[in-house]
């Protein structure tokens, strides 16, 4: 193998000596981006994008041992050249450009490629040797462009609104909440759970410019939510609080949304297919456009995407890993209590 | 079509019976009354003759999707679902067409008869007008089954609170035969069709499972007590020189047993009755593994009817000399069904269910303790005084079963559900011990929590071996009592018998692997009820 391989505490580049993502305490990590499963506490260094620096202190307290870099700029690390390319999934999100003695691999964490109007728009590297996820690896992925589910969502939370239901959205607080809110703003007051309001503050602090939102307290009454709308992260979708509101409507913002079996596992009123993935066209064309002779693919549909690689006439194969489980999504513990 | 559309997706979204009704009572009170037959017939799984074979919409869905078969395959595995795979993966649509559902239906009815050609131009078009969400209920049109969690009883009940009508006689009037084109949602629910309609059946009297001690129903005397047999509950209906055979999953099935056809000449016009189809060989029920070998077939060979030559035990009588009589006290009815059965030529056919004698409820205990002996399920109790009620009702009648039997059993393989369960991991395929190998002895969906579902799940994840397409071989660690209700000699199977309605009863988190059941086990099992 080249630059990487990939070993039990993840993405290894031998040459540079560092790792990318690593699911084990190492030295050197590289970050792609701030969602839980790319980021382990415990690394020595850390090196991310200027714009994921909020998140890592935000809500894992890194900030001494945190190195960062702006799109597009290389540096040397032990003769690798290293450089970061924007990935569309997140504020900050990246993909990993590794170059040493011509040979040039491109680790793109989580992506997609349509601009969600708050994360940098994906850029296609040219490589020989492409990482992928295959989250939505699957034809039966086609994702509507952005605008039209946001027109969807407009009209459900209008509807909600005169009928007295409260209109609840559901979204990781990392990416999905602040394109909720970058998109959403202007049409309702715009309600957030508290990780969701101190990523903002951070990501506010840090020069990004987002719309206002207002922090949900105890002190807001339930016809004030009633009249908004209130973005609560997925492990707070089956709680009290929200039971509490007045008639409670939820809606799910998730690729998974897609198919009818997803829009029913989760007791949800309504599901808007929005996704931070690339859905199965997305993954082709930004895999096309690397012109890689080697696609590994990490998590998702791995064994079904790389089988179609490989008889596309693209050389793949599939890599065990840790990725892949935002689910679990950390919200810092004092924020999974309920809201009192 | 807009409308329905988004009843289909009101009714997916909710898994209240309270909320799905409100849904169909808006939906009947918005729509078209032309489109409401058909909508009504869908959900009472009357179909339409498909006028396309599956295979060819597949493959027509592969070609226009431009991917391979198997791809196609794996993405069926995970949505769980035909038409809406063939849904979501079809090429975005370039027009938009809005037409009511009465005419898709109409034009996909034209289809018949035309060359395969001709048809295809007339899909891939509907396809390339419509949205994902349309695809999916058009392709649910082709093959004509709705299942949408809607039960009957639902549906009447939404339509009896719009129509304010009453809901038995809507049940009567969807249940009869008619056809959607032929009759105006006005006409339906006034039941003008049933009168004269000879076919039509009563809805069935349905018993719950007896949930406390038989000491607690009283005095033995107010009670009759029958065996609970196990086959295919039946209705035969006999109207004007016409007989019917009616499942209870109201089906026609008057032509998979022509055993009972004698039963045309020898029953009065205008007699109903209630019963079992049953398989019953020199006077001895024989089990429903039996009687399954011939069912819903289309054609029945010489040695499945002298294999599993049908009887039919007859439990009630719900019509008599063209009146309905299930107001009738339960005693009553009984006396004019055994003069019925009394009065026929043919013997030893069709046959009165035997009245258990009992005079006291440990008595009635015993019995029920030999039920296998005789292939039957267990008791059923019913009032003597009781009417034939429209449904499940609880009080009058009881089903007092005998326990299924069990094994312990470790699971070997998993793979993702269907529907709601897609994503997960429900479906598990279980091992006994034969020596030192595992042996497959049955597949099991149903049982658990979505709680255990999810603790299963994580564990397929961390432990599967090997895939085989969307089969995880797991460690075979987690052991399951599976529940059954028969067993039965089996050449396709492996282990050379199979069980009837499996069932996870439980996860035994208190045993380890070793300490599940052996293939002999169960064997000796099989020897014991042949």
């Amino acid at each position: 193998m080249g630059l990487i391989e990939f070993t039990n505490r993840g993405i290894y580049c031998k040459q540079g000596n560092f790792y990318i993502d690593p699911w084990h305490p190492v030295d050197y990590a590289v970050t792609t981006h701030g969602h839980a499963d790319h980021v382990k506490w415990g690394n020595k260094n850390y090196l991310c994008h200027d714009l994921t620096k909020p998140i890592l202190k935000q809500r894992y307290g890194l900030e001494d041992n945190v190195q960062t870099l702006p799109y597009n700029k290389e540096i040397d690390i032990n003769g690798v050249k290293l450089s970061l390319f924007p990935a569309g999934h997140v504020i900050g999100s990246s993909q990993i450009r590794l170059e040493y003695k011509g040979e040039i691999c491109v680790v793109s964490g989580d992506y997609k490629v349509e601009y969600d109007g708050i994360s940098t728009e994906f850029e296609p590297v040219k490589c020989h040797t492409f990482v992928s996820e295959s989250t939505f690896g699957l034809p039966i992925y086609t994702w509507q462009p952005q605008e039209l589910i946001f027109e969807q969502i407009i009209n459900w939370v209008t509807d909600n609104n005169t009928k007295g239901k409260t209109s609840i959205l559901v979204a990781y607080s990392l990416g999905k909440a602040q394109r909720l809110i970058k998109n959403l703003a202007g049409a309702f007051p715009i309600y957030v759970h508290n990780s969701i309001a101190n990523l903002n503050e951070a990501f506010v602090e840090a020069g990004v410019d987002l719309p206002e939102t207002i922090r949900i307290t105890p002190e807001i009454k339930k016809d004030e939510l009633q009249k908004g709308i209130v973005i609560i992260p997925p492990v707070l979708a089956d709680g009290r609080w929200v039971k509490n509101l007045q008639q409670p409507a939820i809606g799910v913002c998730s690729g998974w949304m897609a198919v009818r079996a997803g829009r029913r596992w989760r007791s949800a009123d309504a599901g808007f297919a929005l996704s931070d993935h690339a859905d199965w066209r997305g993954l082709l064309l930004a895999i096309k456009a690397t012109q890689a002779e080697k696609v590994f693919v990490t998590h998702g549909s791995t064994a079904v995407f790389s089988k179609y690689l490989n008889e596309i006439g693209i050389s793949s194969a599939e890599v065990t890993t840790k990725y892949g489980a935002e689910d679990d999504e950390v919200i810092g513990e004092e924020n999974k209590e309920e809201i009192k | 079509m807009k409308r329905f559309s988004q009843l289909i997706q009101e009714l997916e979204l909710s898994n209240k019976t309270n909320d799905k009704i409100a849904a169909l009572v808006s939906y009947f009170t918005e729509a078209d009354d032309r489109d409401k037959p058909y909508v009504i017939a869908m959900f009472t799984g009357k179909r339409p003759k498909r006028p396309i074979t599956t295979a060819l919409i597949k493959q027509w869905a592969i070609e226009l999707s431009g991917i391979p078969e198997w791809l196609f395959g794996e993405s069926y595995s995970s949505v769980g679902d035909l038409s809406e795979t063939i849904a979501l993966v079809l090429p975005p649509a370039e027009n938009a067409i809005e037409k009511p559902l009465h005419q898709w239906i109409a034009e996909l009815a034209q289809l018949q008869g035309k060359t395969d050609e001709q048809k295809k131009s007339y899909i891939l078009e509907a396809w390339n007008s419509l949205n994902t969400q349309e695809r999916f209920i058009f392709n649910k049109l082709i093959s004509g089954n709705f299942r949408i969690g809607v039960s009957n009883k639902m549906l009447v009940n939404a339509i009896a609170k719009h129509s304010e009508e009453d809901s038995s006689k809507i049940m009567h009037s969807i249940m009869g035969k008619w056809q959607p084109n032929e009759i105006t949602y006005q006409e339906l629910i006034a039941g003008a069709h049933v009168n004269t309609d000879n076919s039509w059946p009563y809805p069935f009297c349905l018993a719950y499972a007896l949930d406390t001690a038989p000491e607690n129903l009283g005095e033995t005397t107010a009670w009759q007590a029958e065996w609970k047999w196990d086959g295919i509950r039946g209705q035969i209906v006999k109207r004007n020189g016409e007989l019917f055979i009616w499942s209870r999953g109201e089906e026609l099935v008057t032509d998979q047993f022509p055993e009972l056809h004698f039963l045309k000449d020898e029953l009065p016009d205008g007699t109903v009755l209630d019963g079992e189809i049953l398989s019953v060989k020199d006077g001895k029920v024989q089990s429903f593994s039996t009687l399954q070998q011939r069912l819903n077939r289309k054609t029945i060979n010489k040695s499945q009817l002298s294999d599993a030559p049908i009887g039919f035990y007859t439990y009630d009588i719900l019509e008599y000399d063209g009146k309905d009589i299930r107001q009738e006290p339960l005693s009553a009815r009984r006396k004019i069904l055994v003069d019925i059965i009394g009065n026929l030529t043919t013997k030893d056919i069709a046959l009165l269910s035997p009245v258990i004698e009992f005079d006291s409820w440990e008595k009635l205990a015993e019995l029920r303790a030999t039920s296998r002996e005789l292939n039957s399920e267990g008791l059923m109790l019913k009032k003597l005084d009781s009417v034939f009620h429209t449904g499940r009702k609880r009080g009058d009648w009881w089903k007092w079963k005998i326990n299924p039997y069990t094994v312990d059993t470790v699971m070997i393989y998993a793979q993702k559900g269907s529907g709601r369960r897609a994503n997960f991991y429900t479906d598990y395929t279980f091992a006994v011990r034969d020596g030192e190998k595992l042996i497959t002895i049955a597949k099991a969906y149903s049982g658990l929590t979505d709680k255990e579902i999810k603790e299963v799940n994580s564990f397929v994840n961390k432990n599967a071996i090997e895939k085989f397409g969307p089969v995880r071989t797991v460690k075979p660690e987690l052991v399951f009592e599976i529940a059954f209700e028969g067993i039965a000699e089996s050449k396709r199977h492996k282990a050379g018998l199979a069980l009837r309605f499996p069932r996870i009863a439980r996860w035994r988190k208190d045993k380890k692997a070793d300490e599940i059941n052996t293939l002999d086990d169960l064997r000796q099992l099989l020897n014991s009820t042949i």
